[in-house]
């Protein structure tokens, strides 16, 4: 990667970041509980998106830096890991045992599918 | 210096709501940019994707840190709120990624090596988690010892 697409892939990050935080902002507003759906709904709409992207780079119709600066960069920057493990922490720590569980294997199975599903539309439709 | 609390002095409520957005945009970057150099470190050749998964559990164990010493040494000021979203939310947000993961996992699937992808998932967030709460009991200890 040169320094270039470098700075391409940070901006790209922080444009997905900012999404992020747009998102969680709106989701928050309407879903009051406990639950992180804002969390979940960046990470599987990033996962989702992250998979046909992929499959499009594989087929050639997107270029590898192009693949990098929106993979890497944006779904990088738009998802997070770090805040889906510290809202399961919580959710253990208030007592919500079951829905920590359920948020953890929930957001790795949902994610991991999306994945597989972006990846599988757009091969399909290339 | 924080902007007062009073309207129509200072930076505002729509100047103060610009600052976060540029905090966690900045913070994005930053941290987008350490998890891309650390994938040129540490490239992936099948097998476990070394790179997201250090980045992943290293960001997963400062957000404990950040957020715990956040949590318990006062209430949400005006700065602390810029130091929660530019640090937390921007720059571990960017430095971790779980869009990474999720096709990662699905890449080594399709590469016909199920277990490797199941070992690296599954251990991603039992390490994260584990990561996460060392994180959150530093973050606590170090709270007791400033306070």
């Amino acid at each position: 990667m040169t320094a270039g697409e470098l700075v391409l892939v940070g901006l790209a990050g922080g444009i997905g970041a900012t999404c992020r935080f747009v998102v969680e902002t709106l989701v928050r507003r309407r879903w009051l509980g406990v639950m992180p759906w804002g969390t979940i709904v960046v990470n599987v709409s990033g996962s989702l998106l992250i998979g046909g992207l992929a499959a499009a780079c594989a087929d050639g119709a997107l270029g590898s830096q192009a693949y990098a600066v929106a993979a890497v960069g944006f779904c990088g920057g738009y998802t997070t890991f770090s805040a889906a493990m510290m809202d399961t922490v919580r959710l253990a720590q208030v007592g919500a045992t079951g829905r920590a569980v359920l948020n953890a294997c929930g957001t790795l199975a949902l994610t991991c599918t999306a994945a597989a599903f972006g990846w599988a539309v757009v091969a399909a439709v290339l | 210096m924080d902007p007062v609390p009073f309207e129509g002095q200072g930076i505002g409520v729509r100047g103060r709501r610009i600052r976060l957005v540029a905090a966690v945009a900045a913070g994005g970057a930053l941290g987008t940019t350490a998890r891309a150099v650390l994938g040129e470190v540490l490239p992936h050749d099948g097998g476990i994707p070394y790179a997201t998964l250090i980045a992943n559990v290293t960001g997963a164990f400062l957000l404990g840190l950040l957020l715990e010493r956040l949590l318990r040494t006062g209430d949400e000021t005006p700065r602390r709120r810029l130091v929660r979203l530019g640090l937390g939310t921007g720059v571990l947000g960017g430095f971790t990624t779980f869009s990474s993961l999720a096709l990662e996992s699905v890449e080594l699937t399709r590469a016909d090596d199920a277990a490797t992808a199941v070992v690296y998932a599954v251990g991603s967030v039992a390490l994260g988690l584990a990561a996460c709460v060392a994180g959150i009991v530093l973050g606590a200890r170090s709270a007791r010892r400033a306070t």
